[in-house]
């Protein structure tokens, strides 16, 4: 009960500070994740053409993904030296995987028939690609980037170490303090709701993006028609 | 319109799919291609289109060597339907009829409009439009992709078994639908099948193939009345080809090649006698050189037996004839029609060469109802 008191009160008296944490642990993630799509999205489609190269560069993501995370960031930190863009570089490398890994799913699971009567048509490889492939991967796509945002908030928090600041900053002052529960929890809770935040927005942004479109009318109609 | 030039297309792997192929298909032309699976159809097809290069020979479309032209340019003026239909499920069914047009950058509102003009070509309402592909049924999903194909008012159409994926009564409905659009839109048609019926319901003209090879290359009727050997006889099948017979056997096939005549110079005495030993009740009468010049029967001979003494003088002229290239088909219609007993078939210098009678027309049909059995049994 009393835990619950002082969380109250280390709001009410750290509002701003919190607040200010929780959205550069937001923007470091999201940064993270946005350098990762731009670099991972065109990789899964070269990889999902050339299928040679999706063996090795799917492995190499593995290897990375596998790197306990103080060590990559102590890693990165040697050559990179201390502050956000070490932990910004680190999110971006543990998102490639998710994303890398869908993109290829996702491209590589368009359905064959497709993309003949798509060059059949007369598409150019560039229009089959923009019209057909990537309309119907998207969803796929999509939930790599929303697996790969919930694991960079997760590591975020350990960006306090090389003083990135973030949610972790507080989780930390929370550890070096006798009786800091209050304010780990402090710390903990608003990362723990801000993942599960993200993953339902992505979770829906996937949904509406999936190529089968589910329109209200016709689902009622259907419903209708079973009852009929 | 379209040519092929002794086409060859050996796979990487060395599969030798079609075999030095020469075809050439006029406009408006309805061809099927029809064999075993793996005979080459497919590849023949896609190589029109480029979806597949040939490896040796060249193919031909308005006297233009396929090969000299943009192979996207080139797929843009073909219409191509595919068997999996291949709708594109993220886009409404108006995007997907226009999807072509969209390619040619023709405007969004013509866009609109041909596809609307379009569905009212297979009896679809525009409400369709802004439905998904999988909104529909099968059969409508097909429908689509037909209309897909005719969106650009391409001259050429591709069909890879387009109605395969369908329920047989879908199926025939579409091929019903089809081949009344065909009719109206005057389009050059290269159609793939495995189904004999829907090639003998559909095509001007079957192509038959074998392991890449064609094997023969004719109308539905021609190729029923004469299959070229065992392999196209076995593969219309022993039944459709008795079936058939009536439809396009030709009344020379079927006739009694020897009739029993008299010319005009004989006696009635020697026409009864000869009616006699035939246990017949009439004659054909020829002069010399086997022109009909009529018949006398039985009755005639007894009427004027006293007055006349040759048969000259009591032919009857007035007889009805049929053409020994004239189909089976009419000649049992007006047979049954106009109550004759026989119809004597002449040449086209009206030269007698045989005769059909009830008794023939009666194994006809016996044949096209009970024929199979006795076939084998003969085979
Ligand atoms: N891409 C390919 N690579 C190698 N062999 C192929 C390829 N496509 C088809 N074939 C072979 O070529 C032959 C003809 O194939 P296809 O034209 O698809 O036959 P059909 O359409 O008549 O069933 C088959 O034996 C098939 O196995
Ligand atoms: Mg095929």
């Amino acid at each position: 009960m009393e835990t619950i008191q002082d969380l109250i009160y280390y709001y009410s008296q750290n509002g701003a500070y919190v607040w200010h944490e929780f959205y550069r642990h937001f923007l470091m993630s999201a940064y993270g994740v946005l350098f990762a799509a731009i670099v991972a999205i065109p990789t899964g489609i070269v990889i999902a053409r050339y299928n040679r190269l999706s063996t090795w560069v799917i492995s190499l993501a593995n290897i990375i993904q596998t790197i306990p995370a103080l060590a990559m960031l102590a890693v990165l930190m040697l050559v990179m030296g201390l502050g956000t863009n070490t932990v910004v570089f680190s999110l971006f490398l543990y998102s490639l995987l998710p994303i890398i890994k869908n993109t290829y799913t996702g491209i590589c699971n368009v359905d064959h028939a497709l993309l003949e009567s798509g060059k059949a048509m007369g598409m150019t490889k560039f229009q089959v690609l923009w019209m057909v492939e990537l309309p119907l991967a998207m969803s796929v796509i999509m939930a790599g980037l929303r697996t790969a945002l919930v694991i960079t908030i997760g590591i975020a928090t350990i960006g306090t170490f090389i003083g990135a600041g973030g949610l972790g900053d507080i989780i930390l002052r929370g550890t070096n303090v006798t009786d800091g529960t209050a304010i780990i929890l402090a710390g903990a809770i608003p990362t723990a709701l801000m993942a599960v935040l993200a993953d339902l927005v992505m979770g829906w942004l996937e949904r509406k993006l999936s190529p089968i479109k589910k329109r209200k009318g016709s689902l009622k109609n259907n419903i209708q028609e079973q009852a009929a | 319109m379209l040519k092929f030039d002794h086409v060859s297309k050996v796979y990487k792997g060395g599969k030798r799919a079609v075999h030095d192929l020469n075809l050439e298909i006029s406009k408006g032309e309805f061809i099927c291609f029809i064999g075993p699976s793996g005979c080459g159809k497919t590849t023949t097809m896609k190589m029109i289109n480029r979806l597949i290069e040939p490896t040796e020979g060249k193919i031909f479309i308005n006297g233009v060597n396929i090969m000299d032209s943009d192979p996207v340019q080139l797929r843009r003026e073909i219409g191509y339907v595919i068997q999996q239909i291949g709708l594109f499920p993220h886009m409404t069914i108006q995007e997907n009829i226009s999807l072509v047009l969209r390619l040619l950058k023709v405007p969004e509102e013509q866009r609109r409009t041909r596809a609307r003009e379009l569905l009212t070509l297979v009896d679809m309402t525009p409400d369709y439009l802004e439905k998904y592909p999988h909104e529909l049924s099968g059969g409508q999903q097909q429908r689509i992709g037909v209309l897909r194909a005719l969106a650009a008012d391409q001259p050429l159409i591709l069909m890879d078994e387009p109605f395969g994926a369908l329920d047989p009564i879908t199926r025939e409905s579409l091929q019903e639908e089809f081949k009344k659009l065909q009719r109206k839109l005057d389009k050059t048609i290269v159609f793939v099948t495995h189904d004999m019926d829907e090639a003998l319901k559909l095509a001007d003209r079957i192509v038959i193939m074998k392991d890449g090879q064609i094997v023969q290359c004719d109308t539905p009727d021609e190729i029923l009345r004469n299959p070229a050997n065992e392999f196209v006889e076995e593969f219309i099948g022993k039944d459709r080809l008795v079936q058939a017979r009536p439809n396009i056997q030709t009344v020379g096939q079927i006739m009694n090649p020897s009739p029993i005549t008299i010319t005009g110079e004989r006696t009635l005495s020697e026409a009864i006698q000869l009616m006699k030993q035939h246990r017949v009740d009439s004659l054909l009468v020829v002069d010399e050189l086997k022109v009909l010049q009529g018949y006398i029967d039985v009755q005639m001979i007894d009427q004027n037996r006293k007055k006349a003494s040759f048969v000259r003088e009591v032919v009857d002229t007035e007889i009805f004839t049929v053409s020994k290239r004239a189909l089976v088909r009419d000649t049992i219609r007006k047979i049954l029609k106009m109550g004759m007993k026989y119809v004597p078939v002449v040449d086209d210098k009206h030269r007698l060469v045989g005769i059909v009678t009830r008794a023939s027309l009666v194994d006809i049909v016996y044949d096209s109802i009970w024929g199979v059995d006795d076939l084998s049994k003969i085979g």
